[in-house]
């Protein structure tokens, strides 16, 4: 399944933060977004899961969902999301309790995607005993075992510390490698959109409107940390955005 | 290098961040409540505290020997805790209901809030009287008082929770296509429960409160009309002996609370 966007804009209280955004995500890869803060990348990325409605333009699913999927357009959250009263195994088999599925069809889905996310040994630990890349973990593990025809993920490794990131970086390129999904992906973080994006977006500040797509060609199995190339598209990046943030950043928070 | 170091005067960093820090202590209640009771039992025996200003607990104990071997214990025990159970199950219910459809509907929560805050601060002793019109001398008029009591408070404290339900979990049950009953089940009810437990405490103690005015007013039986009698005589062993009864019965609520916390809290650290 593809998403299409054409001309969305948004404006919040009299404030305009998007104007005429077209966009396309491909299937099988990975957009990321990126952009200085308050460029409404991740109002962008509500509008595309359905959590809120553009005021101009329309957002578009095209093509089928694969088959077996159960919730086409699934989020992946900065701040995770978990519900901290479930194990482990209770908050990914939370989003299959309201499907027609047998009790032991979902446990065996649930071990099943604990399993490829490397998370079996923990299935009975809460919220609070894991670590915080840990956590997203299971959220990246609820996500897959709804079988999404395109994944949106805003932010998703903010929350955690550099090393973490890296580590589940790696995580989130072995899944695609392994089984190819769409994804779209809102980051601040330069280094993670060369990364993981097979196309980059980047915004211009508020109202935020599509400066550049940049294609990277270079299969994701093959990108590294600290790899040359990357890090040459990264410094293009941040000339590109450069004045764009410190602008934005000089800007009065609500004002 | 080294040499640095020499002829120059060495100190201990001294340490100063302690105190301000919560630890558990229990047995120190025990040791101030029996202290206070070693006090009222050296002061009324040395005659330090005479026998008009307080019982000596002694006797209040002895009191108790005797309420319990002439089974009178348990008849005023008995229709009290029956008042406070069907009271307060019901008022604490209805309270939970209500306060979960103002969290969840603005369409009730701009109907009935401003009802709420209305009848909040009235004194529920205060229409004792009417509810006695209403539901009749006997048990009705005291479960309705307690009930009713109960109420307010669990309505203020349901629906304050439910505001605070973290709104991003409400929205992942969203985007992942869980339903509306889905959603209030598993995600608000649950985010909630820490608050309205928190205000069940105090909505009990409300009840018990309760509970001795409606029995003061008109009851045979009971903790309250027990009290009441004793005070009317002046007898003060007994009326400690019913004033000690409430406040083991307040004890016994909060371990009720506490246990049912831990049970179904366990997710909290």
């Amino acid at each position: 399944m593809e998403l299409r966007l054409s001309g969305v804009g948004h404006s919040y209280a009299g404030r305009e933060v998007l104007r005429g955004v077209d966009l396309e995500v491909p299937e099988g890869q990975i957009v990321c977004i990126v952009g200085p803060s308050g460029c409404g990348k991740s109002t962008l990325l509500r509008m595309m899961g359905g959590l809120e409605v553009p005021a101009e333009g329309e957002v578009l699913q095209v093509g089928h969902s694969p088959e077996g999927c159960l919730n086409p357009l699934t989020f992946i959250f900065q701040d995770f999301a978990l519900l901290p009263w479930r194990s482990v195994a209770g908050n990914v088999s939370l989003v299959l309790e309201d499907h027609p599925i047998a009790r032991a069809e979902r446990r065996e889905m649930v071990a099943d995607v604990l399993a490829r996310t490397r998370l079996t040994e923990f299935v009975d630990a809460l919220p609070r005993q894991l670590s915080g890349g840990m956590k997203q973990r299971v959220a990246i593990a609820r996500a897959l075992v709804v079988r999404p025809a395109v994944m949106l993920m805003d932010e998703p490794l903010s929350a955690l510390d550099s090393q973490t990131r890296e580590l589940l970086m790696d995580d989130l390129v072995n899944l695609w490698v392994r089984q190819p999904f769409t994804a779209v992906y809102v980051t601040h973080n330069l280094a993670e959109a060369v990364r993981l994006g097979h196309r980059i977006v980047v915004l211009s500040r508020r109202p935020g409107e599509v400066r550049e797509v940049i294609q990277l060609d270079k299969p994701l199995a093959e990108r590294g940390y600290g790899d040359a190339e990357l890090e040459a598209q990264q410094k293009h990046l941040w000339d590109l955005m450069r004045a764009e943030a410190a602008a934005a950043d000089a800007e009065l928070v609500g004002g | 290098m080294r040499s640095l170091s020499v002829d120059k005067p060495e100190q201990k960093v001294a340490f100063r961040g302690g105190g301000f820090t919560f630890q558990s202590r229990r047995w120190v209640g025990f040791l101030v409540f029996i202290m206070l009771l070693l006090l009222a039992e050296w002061g009324t025996r040395s005659g330090v505290i005479s026998p008009l200003t307080l019982p000596k607990p002694t006797d209040v104990f002895q009191i108790f020997v005797e309420l319990y071997s002439s089974g009178l214990l348990f008849q005023h025990l008995i229709p009290s805790l029956l008042r406070l159970l069907v009271g307060a199950a019901l008022g604490a219910s209805l309270g939970i209901a209500v306060g979960l459809l103002i969290g969840l509907f603005s369409f009730v929560r701009a109907g009935l809030l401003p009802l709420v805050a209305a009848i909040f601060p009235i004194p529920k002793i205060a229409l004792l009287p009417l509810f006695v019109i209403w539901f009749g001398i006997d048990e009705g008029s005291k479960y309705a008082l307690i009930a009713f009591g109960t109420f307010t408070p669990t309505v203020v404290a349901t629906f304050a929770a439910v505001d605070n339900v973290d709104r991003t979990l409400i929205r992942m049950g969203q985007s992942f296509g869980l339903s509306w009953v889905s959603i209030v089940r598993k995600i608000v009810l649950p985010g909630a429960m820490p608050g309205i437990l928190a205000g069940l405490r105090i909505s009990l103690a409300i009840a018990i409160i309760l509970l001795v005015a409606a029995e003061m007013l008109g009851a045979e039986f009971g903790i309250g009309a027990y009290i009441l009698q004793a005070g009317s005589l002046y007898d003060l062993e007994r009326l400690f002996a019913g004033v000690v009864i409430l406040s083991v019965l307040g004890v016994l609520v909060s371990a009720v609370i506490g246990a049912v916390e831990r049970r179904l809290l366990d997710w909290r650290t």
